[in-house]
């Protein structure tokens, strides 16, 4: 069993006691606990059930690379699945409840799946449930879904936040272990600016528990020493908690921080998201140990030589009474001497190596009179939610079992792996390292910045140096070459430490376990933990032809689980390797893809959400509009009034009284939201004759011209009404949606091509509150307010004119987007509501209302004005919307001019703009289509026009719309038929696309 | 991530203050222009696998628009250089040709 | 090629499945072949599957520099739909829908082609009227689509926030028929039939000349020796400009990278696939139980497959917004793909300047719920000089301006 010991673990404080619960029971543990230490210490081996066969599984890594012990975690608002009990650190009333089984983890009913494992090897689906057709949506697939997943999907909102940082630094020095401290160190001496990020909640990393003696003293003393050396200065920032997910383009690198996911609920955010920009990155990330592949290697009790170390030394954890050690290298031998030391049973080492003499840690663990048995290794692994036993065989053989032996945990190593995630995440490259059989950066190809150069250098463990004084001297040496890159200089008395050398026995690759495993024991020898892929998986998809590496990797799911194949990546690639019989490097890897370790989604959206996810813009008249009635639709990110809404009323009968109001009395829109351009210089009139279609050089000063504007490719982009206040300054209005993009448009056009221009152009919208005064009783209401001269000769239509009203200096355009009587007046943004309230209360008597966005379309369509958005799709030119009139013959040039003599836009044949009037007075479908005789050569109905604005006309009392039709214009008075999708089929005629005062003459009084 | 130097206002910035705009240094074609040209002008792109000369905008700082020579098969940035120019400067094509040996400009680019 | 059945597998798993053989040949190249597709992607290889399914043409090499489905095939976020606007796409898209409803028996293949349904949200009055349009687009098309209210999306789709502070849902364009696939089966499914019928699927062999006679194309040449054909397929998402510059003709294309990136695994929770074209995401859950998030495409001209992280935080973000259950997942793995886009980001399937040369590339950010249809399109295009389906899509209308613009929204509202 697996138990606390009485000697005290590095890392916790037994003074300060935990409880916590797992599946509903409680326990207890201690402050510096992980949820998996303190499972262990509770007897709680068992913790998950794998992906695929719902194999029983305990946990087998000490850190973030733990692929089996999942974990729901907490409740409500703060679930969270998937978390991995290695990282979590207890805290006092921690929740936790296992995944993936059901009825319970003792006992899946899912676990049915290993008993039929055979007949589910690598790719199985892709060969069955090809029959019925109906079966895989319905049957097949949902079973295979509920079957799969981990964890249960939060339900309710995250009541936690999340805030994103922005670091700069020098150096950014990733793992807080050795190597990550001595390179930190050496860097900050230098003077440069420097951020180190450690993902644990301690300093240090495994050094302390593997031990060693630097520069005369113990390693924990080291560690002490260069923290309290890195703490005194303050050029250098460290940060625990914090694991570097990922770097990219030209030294960009992101820290994912976990402030109180220890701690819940206490003040702050929960992440913090690092956004850091470093001229150089040293990856000081360690290395993973590998696991052995032999039969039986999944079963409760198997764990990593190193995990076992760790949980003894750090946490005062034994995770069995009685465990076997199985190695192919010195390293593990450090378990069953850590574990002897602690009086627990180590009842043999099976090192698969045959070694000439016995040294270093082997002789010292033969010293304590533990077993070794040299060319020797596991046949298969005994029990089934736990470790009962080993059977051991010869490690050249086929596996006949020499003797079995009862233990509880079997510790094993196949090796290290650098932890080179980082280092490839934006392109190094990696070699082949023969002597430790492991990828490790190959430094001469780097990742490289702006500048071209390698902007990433690896550090220790992480670069392929695995003893103690090699991994300092690497890291120093890595800070110095650093250093050197940043044209900075290393103070000569700065040098590395120096540590105790061990003499060590080289290790020696070991990928099967024994050599010539029979087909029955690689059917039970585990690679991929999680996701069940074993060594059978492997040398199938390599029959199947699935011979490259990535190929490999997604046929049998290898590396895809959570843990991205930090544990099987290198065995799983070493079997493909065998199966093919390739040498691993030119087998090649797969990409190794950010982030490091997964990061919640909540941390990467960062603080804007909700209310500030995107920034609102609101008119000077916002409130009011609020305040009375406003239903709002969002454009773009602008809110603004689809109609007000008064009492009971719906907002349709709002729209049709609106109508009816502005048509008949007066009218009150806010249109702050126009775009506003001030266009000034000496080319001004030159510059816009080449943005619009029309001739806009030769308007005089005091009067408006309506304008429109194409793209280069030809189509309708914008409209609006241009004025020309001087004689080099004109105003452009835009579309609302259109401000910023036009803006843009002009100043490209000026910067990238007429640079000589002497043009500015300035968005001055938000300078103005623009409010239009529409109806018959326009005119009495702004003379109500006094001051200039609104009438009709002082003022005729398409004039503007500056002045004052009410006392409020304002600049007032006589256009109308209605065909009524109108003025549309400019405010300092600042007097806008001041001037709206004055408006409304001259205006009481004579009817004055406000009106939204829709009352504006039904207007304008009974007018037939075009609305870009609706009438303008990006695929239509003016002269479809029989605008030809905008387009000025006399110019040579403008853009959108060549374009638009294209064959296809000149075709005859093209759909063009007409009012369309439903026989029965209904309203025409939204976007229906109108159908012409068969099909075409694709089944295809054939179409010949559309609508393209359609609504009910109060004024007409029917529905109107317009819409673009195939010779339209050429064919007023035949009935055309729009299918709806409603089943109806609806009957409209071609009329003129002027409904009402077809003459005019209302604007123009 | 890239960082981009603008060389109107001189700060060195995150990707994010920018927006690319697609290949440097086209040809306006207008009315009177062949099909072919204005064709050409309008759609037919480079698009290298390679040295890259690319319009930039400081959508987010001073508003201006300038050239960045950059490789779009490892993202290194030779340089940028002002937008009011038709051709990369010689220095540009010196640095570039420093860096990239067998690298030669297009006809349109020299 | 023996056929693939849960028979055939409990049959194997007597014998420890040592009796299953390669999937597809491991091909030599041959001095000539009568068609040479290049690039073994999905559409490549659904080019050559119907060459042979349709018209008997079965002398065919299918050349992969890389691993076959290596591309943008294995790299997508596995959508399928037909809801497309205008009449050419609509055609493609649902020729290509209708293929995969009944590809895993086509091809003795599971790729669990899963019709789960396919909402596109409308979170604005402009996308209401757009989706209204299409709605009835697609009933003239013959594509089963229709737009369903704000209360049926939040049915179909319980996770969703509809009342979502900032951009409420206010209804949605529903396929009922529309759904996702395994990616990396379609790749292999028709790599294995291809095989079967006798083609060379060539892995690893990289192209690095086109030779041409007179104008019209003769061979490749290639690292594994040159090859002689009489007519070539270009079918190489994200590198078509580099194969036409090779050729000597110039495309309409930019190659930019698009992202994409899943959660970790979570039991069923969201049954159909949603696209947020608001906010710029789009989300569906796999089989596996993964969130499976694409976004948009940078700005800039990239072949490096990385694109820049702050897409990911946008798309993450506008996702949280309307998804706020997702704040609480975990990223497991983000990856980028290269694109290739063209001047009206509608795909190209056309004869080219070279007789002899086809080309098939531009699907943009779209390609893999086209795979089928387009290389049923394409076949009957090399096959027979020309194809229904392909009519629209030819190179020539970048010239006569006569474009295909599936982003129906120029601009909004006054």
């Amino acid at each position: 069993m697996s138990t606390r010991l009485a000697t005290p673990g590095r890392l916790i404080d037994t003074s300060q006691p935990m409880s916590f619960s797992f599946n509903g029971k409680k326990l207890r543990g201690y402050r510096g606990d992980t949820l998996a230490s303190a499972l262990l210490a509770n007897d709680q081996m068992l913790m998950g059930r794998s992906f695929k066969y719902h194999r029983p599984r305990g946990v087998v890594a000490s850190g973030a690379e733990e692929p089996n012990a999942l974990v729901n975690l907490g409740r409500e608002g703060r679930f969270e699945p998937n978390q991995r009990v290695t990282t979590t650190e207890l805290f006092d009333g921690l929740e936790a409840t296992s995944q993936n089984h059901w009825p319970s983890l003792e006992f899946d009913v899912g676990a049915i799946n290993a008993r039929l494992s055979r007949f589910l090897p690598a790719g199985f689906y892709y060969k069955m449930f090809m029959y019925p057709r109906s079966f895989w949506k319905h049957v097949y697939e949902p079973i295979i879904r509920h079957s799969a997943g981990l964890g249960k999907a939060p339900k309710e909102r995250d009541v936690d936040t999340y805030e994103h940082f922005h670091a700069f630094c020098d150096v950014l020095v990733v793992g807080g272990g050795v190597a990550g401290l001595q390179a930190a160190l050496t860097a900050g001496k230098a003077g440069a600016r420097v951020i180190l990020l450690e993902q644990t909640d301690h300093w240090g990393g495994r050094a302390p528990v593997d031990g060693g003696v630097v520069d005369g003293a113990s390693v924990d003393n080291f560690v002490d020493e260069t923290l309290k050396a890195l703490q005194s200065m303050d050029n250098v920032q460290l940060r625990l908690r914090t694991m570097g997910a990922g770097v990219y383009d030209h030294g960009y690198a992101l820290g994912y921080e976990r402030l109180t996911d220890h701690a819940p609920g206490s003040a702050g955010p929960r992440h913090r998201l690092w956004r850091i920009r470093a001229a150089q990155i040293i990856t000081a990330t360690g290395a993973i140990e590998r696991p052995l592949s032999f039969a039986g290697n999944d079963i409760p009790g198997v764990m990593l030589a190193s995990a076992v170390r760790d949980y003894v030394v750090n946490y005062g954890v034994s995770v069995g009474d009685r465990t076997v050690v199985v190695t192919n290298n010195d390293n593990a031998y450090l378990t069953a001497i850590a574990l002897k030391n602690s009086g627990l049973s180590v009842p043999v080492i099976l090192d698969a190596r045959v070694l000439p003499d016995d040294r270093g840690l082997v002789a010292q663990a033969k010293a304590l009179g533990i077993r070794v048995m040299m060319g020797h290794g596991v046949s298969s692994v005994k029990g089934g939610k736990r470790v009962t036993g080993v059977a051991i065989c010869s490690q050249a053989g086929e596996g006949a079992v020499l003797e079995e032996i009862a233990c509880d945990a079997v510790a094993m190593s196949g090796g290290w792996s650098p932890v080179v995630h980082l280092w490839s995440h934006c392109g190094g490259k990696l070699r082949w390292d023969t002597t430790h059989a492991c990828f490790s950066p190959d430094v001469d190809n780097p990742p490289k910045g702006a500048d071209g150069m390698g902007f990433v250098t690896p550090a220790g463990a992480a670069s392929g140096m695995f003893a103690l004084d090699d991994v300092l001297h690497d890291a120093h040496a890595a800070a110095e070459g650093v250093i050197t890159c940043l044209d900075m200089k290393l103070p000569k008395e700065v040098t590395s430490p120096v540590a105790e050398r061990r003499e060590e026995s080289p290790m020696a690759p070991v990928w099967m376990m024994p050599h010539g495993a029979s087909a029955k024991l690689r059917a039970k020898s585990w690679l991929d933990y999680q996701n069940d892929v074993k060594v059978s998986d492997v040398r199938l998809a390599a029959q199947e032809g699935f011979v490259s590496v990535e190929h490999a990797k997604r046929y049998t799911t290898l590396g895809m689980a959570t843990d991205q194949g930090k544990l099987s990546n290198i065995n799983g690639l070493a079997t493909l390797a065998g199966a093919l019989d390739q040498d691993i490097p030119s087998v090649g890897t797969t990409t190794f893809r950010p982030p490091y370790h997964p990061i919640s989604l909540g941390a990467i959206g960062g603080e804007a959400r909700a209310e500030i996810f995107q920034p609102l813009r609101r008119t000077p008249l916002h409130d009011w509009h609020e305040a009375n009635g406003a239903v709002f639709e969002p454009v773009g990110q602008w809110r603004r009034p689809y109609a007000f809404t008064r009492g009971s009323e719906s907002t349709h009968d709002a729209v049709m009284r609106e109508v009816t109001n502005t048509r008949e009395k007066l009218g009150l829109l806010d249109a702050s939201t126009l775009g506003k351009i001030i266009v000034k210089g000496p080319d001004a009139g030159k510059f816009l004759d080449m943005m619009y279609t029309n001739m806009m050089s030769t308007l005089k000063p005091g009067k408006c011209r309506y304008g429109l504007m194409c793209s280069e490719n030809g189509f309708l982009i914008d409209d609006g009404v241009v004025a020309r206040i001087d004689e080099d300054t004109w105003l452009c209005h835009t579309t609302t949606g259109g401000a910023e993009r036009i803006h843009a448009h002009m100043e490209e056009w000026l910067q990238t091509e007429w640079w000589d221009w002497q043009v500015y152009v300035a968005n001055v919208t938000e300078q103005y509150a623009q409010i239009a005064v529409v109806g018959p009783n326009a005119r009495q209401a702004l003379e109500r307010l006094g001051g200039m001269d609104v009438s009709k000769e002082a003022l005729g239509f398409m004039d503007w004119a500056d002045g004052t009203l009410g006392g409020f200096n304002c600049r007032v355009y006589r256009i109308s987007f209605s065909g009524e009587l109108s003025y549309e007046i400019a405010v300092d943004a600042s007097h806008g509501q001041a001037f709206w309230d004055a408006l409304m209360a001259v205006g009481a008597d004579l009817g004055a209302m406000p009106y939204g966005t829709e009352c504006l379309h039904i207007l304008r369509a009974e007018k037939g004005f075009i609305m870009i958005g609706d009438e303008t799709d990006g695929t239509v030119i003016p002269q479809d919307l029989g605008l030809n009139w905008a387009i000025s013959k006399k110019k040579d040039d403008f853009i959108g001019k060549r374009a638009q003599e294209r064959s296809h836009m000149t075709d005859p044949n093209r759909w063009k703009l007409v009012g369309l009037e439903t026989l029965d007075g209904s309203t025409l479908p939204d976007g229906a289509y109108a159908v012409g005789e068969g099909t075409n050569e694709n089944g295809q109905r054939n179409m010949i026009g559309r609508v393209t604005s359609t609504y009910h006309s109060p004024t007409l009392g029917r529905g109107i719309a317009m819409g673009l039709v195939h010779n339209g214009p050429d064919r007023m008075g035949e009935v055309l038929s729009f299918p709806g999708t409603d089943g109806k089929t609806y009957e409209a005629k071609i009329v003129d696309p002027v409904f009402y005062d077809k003459e005019g003459e209302k604007q123009n009084v | 991530m890239l960082t981009i130097h603008c060389p109107n206002c001189g700060v060195t910035a995150e990707e994010t203050e920018f927006h690319a705009h697609g290949e440097a240094h086209l040809k306006r074609f207008g009315p009177g222009s062949s099909e072919d040209d204005f064709e050409s002008y309008l759609f037919m792109r480079k698009n290298p696998k390679g040295v890259h000369f690319e319009r930039w905008h400081h959508r987010y700082g001073c508003g201006k628009w300038f050239h960045v020579a950059r490789c779009t098969m490892t993202l290194e940035v030779f340089g940028s250089y002002t937008g009011q120019t038709s051709v990369p400067p010689q220095q540009i094509i010196d640095t570039i040709q420093d860096r990239r040996p067998d690298w030669v400009p297009a006809q349109d680019q020299a | 090629m023996k056929k693939y059945s849960v028979f055939a597998v409990a049959r194997e798993a007597m014998r420890q499945h040592s009796g299953w053989d390669r999937a597809w040949r491991d091909a030599q190249p041959k001095a000539k072949y009568d068609v040479i597709i290049i690039g073994a992607g999905g559409h490549g290889l659904a080019t050559a599957y119907y060459l042979g399914k349709n018209f008997g043409i079965t002398n065919v090499a299918i050349l992969e520099k890389g691993w076959l489905g290596g591309g943008n095939t294995g790299r997508n976020t596995t959508i399928i739909r037909s809801n497309y606007l205008q009449d050419p796409s609509a055609a493609i898209y649902e020729k290509s829908r209708s293929l995969y409803e009944t590809m895993s028996q086509d091809l003795n293949y599971n790729v669990m082609f899963s019709p789960r349904g396919v909402i596109m949200l409308a979170q604005t009055e402009h996308e209401v009227r757009g989706y209204k349009r299409t709605a009835h687009a697609n009933a003239l098309q013959g594509v089963k689509t229709e737009f369903i209210d704000a209360q049926r999306v939040k049915e179909l789709c319980p996770i969703m926030d509809i009342d979502g502070p900032r951009y409420p849902v206010l209804g949605g364009l529903w396929q009922a028929r529309g759904g996702t696939a395994r990616h990396d089966a379609v790749a292999w499914g028709y790599a294995r039939a291809c095989s079967d019928m006798g083609m060379d699927v060539i892995q690893r062999c990289e192209v690095t000349g086109i030779r041409q006679e007179n104008g019209k194309v003769t061979g490749v040449t290639t690292n594994r020796g040159d090859i002689g054909c009489d007519k070539l397929g270009m079918v190489v998402a994200g590198h078509s400009g580099h194969l036409a510059d090779m050729a000597g003709f110039r495309l309409p294309i930019e190659s930019v990278a698009l992202q994409a990136l899943v959660s970790e695994p979570i039991k069923p929770c969201m049954d159909v696939v949603v696209m947020a074209n608001t906010v710029h995401g789009y989300l569906s859950q796999s089989d596996k139980g993964e969130m499976v998030i694409g976004g948009g495409t940078d700005g800039y001209n990239n072949y490096t497959q990385r694109g820049s992280f702050h897409h990911i935080e946008e798309t993450v973000r506008a996702l949280i917004e309307t998804f706020p259950m997702l704040s609480r997942l975990k990223m497991l793995r983000q990856w980028g793909g290269i694109v290739d886009v063209t001047g009206d980001r509608s795909p190209i399937l056309s004869k080219t300047p070279v007789d002899g040369i086809f080309i098939n590339c531009g699907w943009g950010t779209g390609g893999f719920k086209a795979i089928p249809g387009s290389g049923w399109a394409m076949a009957e295009l090399m096959a027979k000089g020309r194809s229904p389906l392909t009519d629209a899509f030819g190179l020539e209308r970048f010239t006569e301006g006569r474009f295909i613009d599936e982003s129906v929204a120029a601009g909004v509202a006054h």
